[in-house]
């Protein structure tokens, strides 16, 4: 048994490098304007006392993530002034010189070993196929290569520009830890988590409801409900106690200064639009694309004011502000209230008959979807939220797996847009041919023996975007829409995406409400 | 997992390593006007296209020679042309006669990196993945795993996709994968005993670059030594005369523009040997240029003695091996002999630029399945020994990745590290014959550490070099030690190929005995 870990620390540890060497060749490439986001989270948190990290505002681009985001760029900035002092000055904005470069790409690369760290642990928890003894059909190792060498992940840290690596080992590790019955470290990993970046707020419910019913809670009844009399307090004291000193660490200094209102103000501005620039591909995408057929039938056939029907609205998209023709405009409160509805079967499901670590799994990326589908002002890479963790379960049965097939192709694919420079194109593409390619034969492999991972109609569906990403990047160019419609790449492709994302969805939580007859024949087995 | 997964995934790598390399020497972009390769290469395409055939050559008013003229064979002229009909119909622009001249912009080096991976995609890449496919050993998950190695050699990488702008004349530039993979492909179609079919590539790849020569000495050998085995009166003339008319043909077909007129051939060839340019340039790490440390041989002898020295010196480095393969044909021996004529030539020809070990790395790359631990070692030094020049690149970064990168799946993918006793190099014969006299050591241990101490040694020579700057008094101090330390290397392999290729055939006679 040593001996077999040993063997498989080796190829753990091969894959980890080989990938860390090529974010390394993926230095000098373009980066967005995160790279000069956090440059100045940079400056600021190195300059400025604490009391003004959330007042500060030289920079459009000011500090929104929770404190220990900014604690994190704190301790980065000291070793930054080794690298290029200039970086650390609040004025020179847009600096970027090779050091400064260097430095910013290198602290992704580095902080990503929490993430290898992170996806290592979550391997331990995939139990390996007796009957199969290559490596390359082993589920770890399967599982391993998904996770790290995942696409989104690629472009949008090591291009892009962005710590998400770093955010996601502390996601996936919470998982890992719940997977491995240590609740407490996976509510710990998680707080820490949602202090470094708010966004996981949206799977919050699931952790909520899982520890609370299947920590607290220390039985469950025979047709496993819930048993009230076995609730033990002091669990639920020790879980308060970890969550509530890591927020007090985090935003106690912030209360105690009065500065509370100031940092939430930051954190979560609501001026922004019902969808972002580039729509990601979610319910909203549709339904504004539905909107925009609707208001383009009707000019057609006379039936509605050709003044009305606003032309700005024919560019959307570039503007932030969507107004919808035909169908009612949508409110910060609509989208909340249908993110609700979308995710409460599901916790319901959860509390009902939690079915162990894997139901929460489960729950978990409902959550990342439904709030993907239905969120304000949701970016196209909020995606990842459900697709690494949807990873793990891709290995353990074949529904999922069709389903990861689904949701990773089409949502990577709506990463595209991203990265847009001309130099970059044939790596975005080369890396997503990788990524799809081995997820595509290592899981068919898998499942061999249980049949095609894919209907024919999901195969069609997904051969259809080769056409779509041809006629996008080359033949559009060449035509006179680009003049006339220059929105149009962006809306096929989102749109296009975001059927399959729905139907992902919808499919995922088909799963979650007929899993118990599933789990009842593997145990009847 | 299918094994069209595995390889398609393995070319990606490829192609993503590439792409990821080219895209590191943009950073110097746009702070000086580009020369050298990069401006060559533009500039071919300006007079293939706007020029007819007879000026190519020639010193005219259009026509200036000394500005990057054209000193290739035909078909690299050719290659230029065409790409610079593609370039008429994106930017003309590009290729304008004169105005363009030091042309420099985003889409344009665009341009030119697409032409080098298109050229790689259609020539060099299925010609590996033939080769390591169909010829080299093992089962099939080491067959991908021999093809990602051979698809990921860091020095071909870096001087084609990484070197494109270094101010500095030379002779060699990019397109590299063209000639290599031609000359590849010459190896298959013997490999196949396609003879004809495979001196037909080894042509177009001399009659792209004239250093494939460095290759031609093994493919005559070899092809000679079938014929007369299969006897120089009956069969074996026939075939002799077929192979001597596909080549003809090839050539008289590559240079027909210039043959209607002596002066025009001869004018070519004048440009392609250019004699005048001594012994060596630079640092690099053959003979001529290690012995110089002790004895300037480059101003104690006249041009002529030298070049007369160097051709001597160079035939009696190649000829044992070749003489050996003439008279054993083999396809392994024929492999061996092209490492062992083309480091010959590197060490001790005349005019030897650094990246013509490239020549050499080629058919090592054929070997590294059969003997991976001297192969993936020989290719780590044949990157190192480039580094002076990479370093003037800007190429730092990409060296040290692509380089850690090989050397990690060399480990890990070829086992190299574990493939050491004398059975897997090759010299279990040579040593059970000479027991006697020789006072027993542990192989494996021995070639292990030497390893180590060698990979450890090019790490630190890398470090200093980019991170110190030299004494004043000796500021070559850091090119010469590498390349010194190369040389050793060099000499090393180039001893112990010939020691396996020498040795080889008698050990098959044994173990026929035996058996």
């Amino acid at each position: 048994m040593a001996a077999l870990t040993a063997v498989s620390w080796c190829w753990f540890l091969t894959l980890a490098i080989g990938l860390s060497l090529l974010k390394c060749l993926l230095i000098t490439t373009y980066h967005s304007t995160d790279f000069e986001v956090h440059r100045n989270w940079l400056a600021i948190t190195h300059s400025l006392p604490v009391s003004q990290w959330y007042y500060e505002a030289t920079s459009e681009w000011t500090l929104d993530y929770p404190p220990l985001f900014a604690w994190f760029e704190y301790g980065l900035s000291h070793i930054a002034k080794y690298f290029d002092k200039e970086m650390l000055v609040i004025q020179h904005l847009n600096h970027a010189s090779p050091a400064t470069v260097l430095f910013q790409r290198l602290s992704v690369i580095l902080t990503d070993i929490v993430f290898i760290y992170a996806v290592r642990e979550c391997c331990r928890c995939v139990n390996g196929r007796k009957e199969s003894k290559e490596l390359l059909k082993e589920p770890a190792f399967i599982l391993a290569v998904l996770l790290l060498w995942n696409f989104g992940l690629l472009i949008i840290d090591h291009i892009h520009f962005q710590y998400n690596g770093f955010l996601f080992g502390f996601l996936l590790l919470s998982v890992a830890r719940l997977l491995q019955n240590r609740h407490l470290e996976g509510a710990l990993a998680f707080a820490v988590l949602l202090n470094l970046k708010h966004i996981y707020l949206y799977v919050a419910p699931a952790y909520g409801i899982y520890l609370l019913r299947s920590y607290c809670f220390t039985k469950s009844a025979p047709d496993g409900s819930v048993k009230w009399s076995s609730f033990s307090f002091t669990r639920l004291v020790a879980l308060g106690t970890i969550v509530c000193s890591v927020f007090a660490v985090s935003f106690g200094p912030f209360i105690a200064m009065g500065q509370l209102p100031q940092v939430l103000s930051r954190l979560f501005p609501f001026k922004r639009g019902l969808c972002h620039a580039y729509w990601a591909p979610n319910f909203w995408a549709l339904y504004n694309a539905v909107d925009k057929a609707l208001s383009i039938l009707g000019l057609k056939l006379k039936l509605l004011d050709a003044d009305g029907a606003s032309k700005a609205s024919m560019t959307g998209g570039l503007v932030q502000e969507f107004r919808h023709t035909v169908l009612p405009s949508v409110s910060p409160l609509t989208t909340f209230i249908c993110t609700l509805v979308s995710i409460i079967p599901a916790v319901l499901c959860l509390w009902r008959k939690p079915q162990g670590p894997r139901g929460f799994l489960r729950c978990l990326i409902i959550c990342a979807l439904g709030s993907f589908m239905f969120g304000w002002h949701v970016h196209e890479k909020a995606i990842l939220i459900a697709i690494l963790p949807l990873s793990l379960m891709a290995v353990d049965n074949r529904r999922d797996a069709g389903i990861f097939i689904i949701l990773t192709t089409t949502g990577h694919l709506s990463l595209f847009p991203l990265i847009f420079t001309a130099p970059e194109q044939p790596i975005k593409i080369l890396l997503m041919l990788l990524f799809t390619i081995y997820s595509l034969a290592s899981l068919q492999r898998l499942f061999r023996k249980e049949g095609s991972l894919l209907s024919w109609l999901e195969a069609v569906y997904l051969t259809g975007l080769v056409p779509l990403e041809v006629f996008c990047e080359v033949v559009y160019p060449l035509t006179s829409w680009q003049q006339t419609l220059p929105f149009l790449p962006l809306l096929l492709t989102s749109v296009y995406c975001a059927l399959g994302v729905t139907y992902s969805f919808f499919k995922l939580y088909l799963s979650m409400l007929t899993e118990p007859e599933g789990m009842q024949k593997r145990k009847d087995q | 997992m299918p094994d069209w997964s595995l390889v398609s995934l393995s070319v990606l790598f490829g192609l993503t390593a590439r792409w990821a390399v080219s895209l590191n020497s943009y950073s110097g972009a746009g702070k000086a006007p580009m020369f050298g390769d990069y401006e060559a290469q533009r500039h071919w395409q300006e007079v293939t296209y706007n020029l007819p055939v007879e000026e190519w050559y020639f010193n005219t008013s259009d026509n200036n020679l000394l500005y990057w003229g054209l000193d290739y064979p035909p078909l690299t002229a050719y290659h230029s042309l065409l790409c610079a009909h593609i370039a008429q119909l994106i930017n003309p622009d590009w290729i304008s006669l004169h105005t363009s001249r030091g042309y420099e912009s985003i889409s344009h080096k665009l341009y030119m990196r697409a032409t080098v991976v298109a050229a790689d995609l259609i020539v060099y890449i299925p010609a590996v993945l033939l080769y390591s496919l169909y010829f080299s050993e093992g089962s099939s998950k080491k067959k991908v795993s021999t093809m990602l190695c051979m698809l990921l050699y860091p020095g071909l990488i870096l001087i084609d996709y990484g070197h494109f702008h270094v101010c500095f004349p030379q002779h060699w530039n990019t397109y590299n994968c063209v000639s290599l993979g031609f000359a590849l492909w010459g190896v298959l179609g013997l490999a196949l005993g396609w003879d004809l079919c495979g001196s037909l590539a080894f042509c177009l790849a001399l009659n792209y670059k004239q250093m494939e020569l460095y290759h031609a000495l093994p493919f005559f050998c070899y092809l000679l030594g079938k014929c007369t085995r299969k006897g120089l009166t009956g069969k074996g003339l026939t075939h002799l005369l077929k192979i001597a008319g596909t080549v003809a043909a090839s050539f008289v077909l590559c240079w027909l523009p210039f043959l209607a007129d002596p002066a025009q051939a001869l004018q070519v060839l004048r440009r392609l040997f250019p004699v005048d340019r001594g012994l060596f340039e630079d640092k690099v790490a053959n003979t001529w240029c290690s012995l110089s440390v002790l004895v300037k041989v480059k101003n104690l002898l006249l041009p002529q003695t030298q070049l007369k020295l160097s051709f001597a010196a160079t035939l009696l480095a190649v000829l044992p091996s070749c003489i050996k393969l003439f008279v054993h044909p083999s396809v392994r021996g024929f492999k061996l002999a092209l490492v062992t004529c083309s480091l010959g030539f590197f060490l001790f020809s005349f005019q030897v630029h650094e990246k013509s070990i490239l020549l050499a790395a080629l058919p090592v790359c054929l070997l590294i399945s059969e003997i991976p631990f001297i192969s993936t070692w020989f290719l780590q030094v044949t990157t190192f020994s480039m580094l002076p020049l990479l370093l003037k690149d800007g190429l730092l970064l990409p060296y040290i990745v692509t380089s850690l990168a090989f050397l990690l799946i060399s480990i890990t993918l070829l086992s190299a590290l574990e493939q050491t006793s004398e059975e897997d190099l090759k010299l279990k014969q040579l040593f059970t014959r000479r027991r006697k006299h020789m006072p027993r050591f542990n192989a494996p241990l021995l070639a292990k550490s030497g390893y180590v101490l060698s990979v450890l040694c090019m790490a630190v020579l890398s470090f200093l070099s980019a991170a110190l700057s030299p004494p004043a008094r000796l500021p070559d101090l850091f090119p010469v030690a590498i390349s010194l330390f190369s040389y050793v290397h060099f000499v090393g392999f180039l001893i112990y190929f010939n020691t396996i290729h020498l040795t080889e055939i008698s050990s098959k006679k044994t173990q026929k005995k035996t058996s």
